[in-house]
């Protein structure tokens, strides 16, 4: 069906549930508990889960497959975000021109960027994209503040008045599909339970499961295997003959375009556009984000990217003033210890969690968490059968 | 489908709504809350304080949270009160606010727009905050400010100094207390030309991003009304980490004065690197070299150490201040924390304060009743002297401090001394005064959100 | 003229932090085959090191002085470090201002300390393992020691002034008669202690036997594993030399750059950046390059250029690495087949 094969069809609708019914599954506790602290339901991080995922899509056809790390890949995203916060400017508040056009130019930026990098390999390319994504951001923040907004960023504001949306005096435009606002939402309560479906949250849906269905596509057909080929031996492949040029090329474009409808989606969901999503780390968050979840794999890349931006969004806002509650029913001395030990870990400490996270999984969990799928799947599966289960299908 | 960012998590959690069981699903539609988003309806009421912990602005973000905290512990009547017993408005009585008890939520804004809107977002959306409050740069708080127009909250913005905040990206749902790049140089230029002499010629060093500008822009301005000649302004980038190679080339010129308009890390580096290069020894033109830095902070005093000492520049808040406000302040966040006040702290503390009351006088939660309660009311009492909310920008006119480094600190926490109060008349403009966006800035209408 | 001889000065100041950094890089790079993303990390701690021991020095009995008031209107607790009271009040002080200096001895063996713990605790388990889990392994390694150095000291700089003596700058001009050449003493220090580590680390690789296996090891490691050499060993001692490298370049930044928390990870990237465009593998690139890119980033600041070409000040780094990397493949003295895969 949908020319897959049946792990990856098993794969793509296991992906489709997960998404569709991500409200229910990223709020399992109760609203009463102090437990509700690690819900994920709400729209933002979920509509954040999404993008980042097919920023991580994106970035994995291009490293997972051919091997070349690119360390500059969050310009093609800012280079997409500043795209679609323009259109939405001056042309119309709906968010589907904005997503074409952040695309578009996040393309036609890639393949610059990449026609002038992809002439080295290794890491003269990543230190090369490096280079570009580094010099977007200085820019962005300093001499091309009259386009980028610099510091401060761009917004929609009262005095936008784009062409062909019908705006009352100083209204300030909101993005919107053809009149459906991205913000509004459909609330459920049951029992304690209250679960947030967004409008905004299920286009993006849409476009990561196309994003997604694409990349498995890409990943079997002979275009993918030819990548494939760049990333075990190179030479050989040019011996043969083959100029894997085009491929690679094509590929950096592609991931680039990945990387502008992120950026497009980002501004969708929530218009604004700053230079920081241009920096060095947020090129090197992409590359954790894929490593971490299981670089060459489907789905490892959006599992990687679903766990830092969880780390960053639901341990950040941890405080003492939680800690406390959380161990109220304990004796106040074994309760202030348990508070002093876990301190350093939580709220301003969440990077320190992140980083030992991190080495950890990478000490013991070389393929990522698609690894840990994997083992955890094999201690269930009786006999330990070849089989492996859909959702660990590595690439190779 | 409704139309809302309200969530009933509120209800949910002071437990009014938990039904047995399951409750039949529920279809929200904008009729059935109080029209706002966001409206506190069980015992307590949520704000959200958002500051940068991590980054370089991390312990200035942390000193904001002791002060949030210190604030919602005296709404809620606990310790000693603080500036709410010397505030000139009397609604606070140590009863929360409205009757409420205040709650708060936490989270990182990591000096990014784009994580600080997360942030924020996760407060309003998730935490059902009404007020979202912190910050300790323009462009987070630009950023958070415009969310909070769209979300239909109010945004108390904490240490953010651009002249844009309330310029040209001001807007109807953002306050500010803290001063601005231009009361900074029309503060200094005085004090400035009253020591060094009216014939003076300035080399500015300005980060390279909005902040920068309008400090650079307001300084030329105010010093060259003073008479001071510009000899040179070169931009240096946000991330420089060494700036000897701009510093050296001041050297060759024949300028007098050297005006950093760095801030945090970079006017740490900047002003030891001057130091170093002998600047300070310098002669020209038979007048004394001299370094000026027109926006101080504690932090940064003490990042830069000795070199500070009798370098000027502005603040807005110090906690050595004599004046019952500021004593009581002092003392109360001294005596639970051991050490002084920041100005950060200062004026999120402030900023807390204002909010409550502006509720409590507008018997309402829904910010356009709030917003009108903070515009054009006049209070006193927080450390500032009489100060005005101007309701045309949503910025706090109040009179500005010029400080100077401290030649003999008695401790780490005593690096600034005050050499003028400015009084606000001197500082005050006009809303559409050229530097703020000119009559092209506008604050837009008020947003209530649902 | 005067302004360009000042620019030179500034750009070998700041190459040579370049250079140490990217010398270290190279030093585990090339013996290792490690990408080790926590070199600034080394760094940064060294720095720290000079912190730390000025804060030992200053360790204080508290008194207390009824004359003064602190801000709270009670008596003024006076810190009276130890110090002062075993070697009285001036050649005390003269102890605490000259802690940096001191701190050089004090981070050799600490540094040393953290390069063998790293090496035999984490790097040696990723010899084989690809150059991206080593480069993100190592970057978590990274975060987890500057977020240890904030919990400890915060995250505002820590002044860390030079002593007095070596304070002040030093008028040039007068030697080669122009006019208005200030330098400062502790940055002319710094390039000379750049130089001389330089000298020393190729020293010991050319003329010891030490080195000289490192090399062949640097050269080809199964070669030198099969002739019955125990280059784990050395490797291991060469990543505490690469780390005391570091530490020492972070421990003599001090007074230029009050120390804060993520200055590794300001230094990172540009030192990866100088690292490439030195050519991966290449000690004398790596040096070449940091000093090149040290002089042209001085260049790119002065306001005459700047008012030519608007923010070049911003670009200038990585426009120079694009220009190097697309006219010379594997930079200015890259080897062949070195992490071009």
């Amino acid at each position: 069906m949908l020319g897959l094969n049946n792990k990856d069809l098993r794969l793509f609708i296991i992906v489709i549930c997960l998404t569709v019914f991500a409200p229910f599954i990223l709020n399992p506790f109760p609203e009463t508990s102090e437990l509700a602290q690690f819900n994920a339901g709400y729209p933002d991080l979920m509509q954040r889960f999404i993008i980042f995922g097919i920023f991580a899509i994106g970035f994995n056809i291009l490293f997972g497959l051919t091997g070349y790390l690119s360390f500059g890949h969050a310009a093609f995203l800012g280079v997409g975000s500043y795209a679609a916060i323009w259109m939405m400017k001056l042309l119309t508040l709906n968010v589907i021109p904005a997503i074409l056009m952040s695309i578009v130019f996040a393309g036609l930026f890639a393949v610059v960027v990449g026609y002038i990098s992809l002439r080295r390999s290794g890491i003269y390319f990543s230190i090369l994209t490096l280079a570009f994504a580094q010099m977007s951001y200085a820019l962005a923040y300093s001499v091309l503040t009259p386009i980028t907004g610099g510091e401060t960023g761009l917004q929609i504001k009262a005095t936008d008045t784009p062409l062909l949306s019908n705006l009352a005096e100083g209204e300030i435009g909101r993005a919107n599909l053809f009149g459906l606002d991205m913000r509004s939402s459909f609330e459920l309560e049951l029992g304690n339970w209250l679960f947030t479906f967004n409008a905004g949250y299920y286009i993006a849906v849409v476009f990561m499961l196309i994003a997604f269905y694409l990349s498995i596509r890409l990943f079997r057909s002979p275009f993918g295997m030819m990548l494939r080929a760049v990333k075990s031996n190179q030479q050989r492949m040019n011996y043969t003959g083959l100029n894997s040029k085009p491929y690679t090329l094509a590929a950096f474009v592609i991931s680039g375009m990945y990387a502008g409808l992120a950026g497009g989606l980002m501004v969708a969901m929530d218009t604004q556009v700053g230079p920081e999503r241009m920096f060095w780390t947020a090129s090197g968050e992409v590359v954790l984000m894929s490593i971490l979840g299981g670089a060459g794999t489907l789905i490892g890349p959006v599992l990687g990217a679903g766990m830092i931006k969880y780390m960053e969004n639901i341990i950040s806002k941890i405080n003492d003033n939680i800690l406390h509650k959380w161990f109220e029913f304990m004796p106040d001395g074994i309760e202030d210890f348990l508070v002093t030990i876990i301190h350093p870990f939580i709220g301003k400490g969440w990077h320190l969690t992140l980083g030992l996270l991190f080495m950890a999984v990478i000490i013991f969990l070389p393929g990522g968490l698609v690894e840990l799928g994997q083992r955890i799947g094999r201690l269930f599966r009786r006999g330990g059968s070849k089989d492996t289960a859909a959702q660990s299908t590595p690439a190779e | 489908m409704s139309k809302s960012n309200v969530t009933r998590r509120g209800v949910l959690k002071t437990g009014a709504a938990a039904g047995a069981g399951l409750a039949l699903p529920t279809i929200l539609t904008a009729g059935s809350h109080s029209g706002f988003t966001n409206a506190p309806t069980g015992s307590t009421v949520t704000l959200g304080f958002n500051v940068p912990q991590s980054g370089p602005y991390a312990d200035e973000g942390a000193d904001e949270l002791r002060a949030y905290e210190l604030a919602v512990e005296h709404l809620n009547g606990g310790g000693d009160g603080g500036m709410i017993n010397t505030f000139s408005s009397k609604t606070l009585e140590g009863n929360g606010i409205l009757g409420k008890k205040v709650e708060y939520v936490t989270g990182d804004t990591q000096t990014k727009s784009d994580a600080a809107r997360a942030s924020a977002k996760s407060m309003i959306e998730k935490d059902g905050a009404v007020m979202i409050t912190g910050g300790s740069s323009s462009g987070v708080a630009v950023a958070v400010q415009a969310l909070c127009q769209e979300a239909g909250i109010i945004f108390m913005a904490g240490l953010t100094h651009s002249n844009d905040t309330t310029g040209k990206d001001r807007k109807a749902n953002g306050f500010r207390h803290f001063f601005n790049s231009y009361m900074s140089g029309a503060a200094l230029a005085p004090v400035l030309a009253n020591a060094y002499g009216k014939d003076r010629k300035a080399y500015h060093l300005t980060a390279d991003y909005n902040w920068g500008y309008t400090t650079e822009e307001a300084v030329v301005q105010a010093t060259e009304g003073m008479g001071w000649e510009t000899v040179n302004a070169v931009k240096t980038p946000l991330t420089q980490t060494d700036f000897s190679s701009y510093i050296a080339p001041v050297l060759q010129t024949d300028a007098d004065v050297l005006v950093l308009n760095h801030y945090g890390g970079n006017m740490i580096n900047s002003l030891t690197s001057a130091v170093q290069f002998g600047l300070r020894d310098k002669v020209v033109n038979n007048k004394d070299f001299q370094i000026v830095v027109p926006l101080y902070s504690r932090l940064m005093a003490r990042g830069a150490g000795a070199n500070v000492k009798g370098i000027f520049g502005s603040t807005n808040w110090h906690w050595s201040l004599t004046d019952e406000g500021s004593k009581a302040f002092t003392k109360s966040f001294g005596t639970k924390y051991g050490f002084p006040p920041s100005q950060a702290a200062h004026t999120v503390y402030c900023q807390t304060l204002l909010y409550a009351d502006a509720v409590n006088r507008a018997k309402s939660f829904n910010p356009c009743a709030v917003a009108e309660a903070l515009e054009d009311f006049e209070f006193d009492g927080l450390g500032n002297g009489k100060t005005l909310y101007r309701g045309a920008d949503h910025q706090c006119f109040k009179d500005v401090l010029v400080v100077k480094g401290k030649e003999n600190p008695t401790s780490e926490f005593d690096l600034l001394e005050v050499v003028e109060v400015t009084p606000v008349a001197q500082v005050m403009y006009e809303p559409d005064h050229p530097q703020m966006g000119g009559a092209e800035a506008t604050l837009g209408s008020c947003n209530p959100g649902a | 003229m005067e302004a360009l001889i000042l620019q030179i000065l500034n750009g070998l100041d700041k190459g040579s932090a370049y250079a140490l950094i990217a010398l270290g890089l190279t030093l585990i790079f090339g013996t290792l085959g490690v990408v080790n993303f926590a070199h600034g990390a080394l760094f940064m701690i060294g720095a720290f090191c000079a912190v730390t021991l000025q804060r030992i020095l200053s360790i204080s009995r508290e008194t207390i002085d009824e004359t003064r008031t602190d801000f709270l209107g009670n008596p003024l607790k006076v810190d009276i470090p130890y110090v002062y009271d075993w070697f009285g009040a001036d050649a005390g002080q003269m102890i605490i201002n000259w802690s940096v200096p001191l701190a050089i001895l004090f981070s050799i063996p600490i540094m040393m300390l953290v390069g063998v713990i790293m090496e035999r605790g984490l790097i040696k388990h990723f010899y084989k393992r690809p150059h991206a889990d080593q480069i993100l392994v190592t970057f978590g390694l990274a975060i987890v020691l500057q977020e240890i150095i904030k919990a400890i000291y915060g995250a505002n700089p820590i002044p860390t002034p030079a002593p007095a003596a070596l304070d002040g700058s030093f008028d040039f001009g007068v030697l080669i008669g122009m006019e208005n050449i200030i330098y400062p003493y502790w940055r002319l220090i710094y390039f000379a202690f750049a130089m001389i580590t330089i000298a020393a680390v190729f020293a010991f690789l050319q003329f010891t036997t030490f080195g000289m296996v490192v090399r062949a090891g640097m050269a080809d490691r199964e070669t030198v594993g099969l002739l019955g050499i125990n280059i784990d060993r050395r490797f291991t001692i060469m990543f505490a030399i690469a780390a005391c490298v570091a530490g020492l370049a972070g421990v003599m930044y001090t007074p230029i750059n009050s120390p804060n928390y993520h200055m590794g990870m300001d230094f990172l990237v540009l030192s990866f950046v100088v690292v490439v465009v030195g050519g991966m593998g290449s000690l004398p690139g790596a040096v070449l390059a940091g000093f090149l890119l040290g002089i042209l980033e001085s260049f790119a600041s002065m306001a005459q250029v700047i008012a030519i070409i608007p923010g070049i000040n911003q670009v200038i780094i990585y426009l120079v690495a694009i220009i190097v990397l697309l006219t010379r493949p594997r930079g200015l003295m890259g080897r062949k087949g070195v992490m071009e895969e």
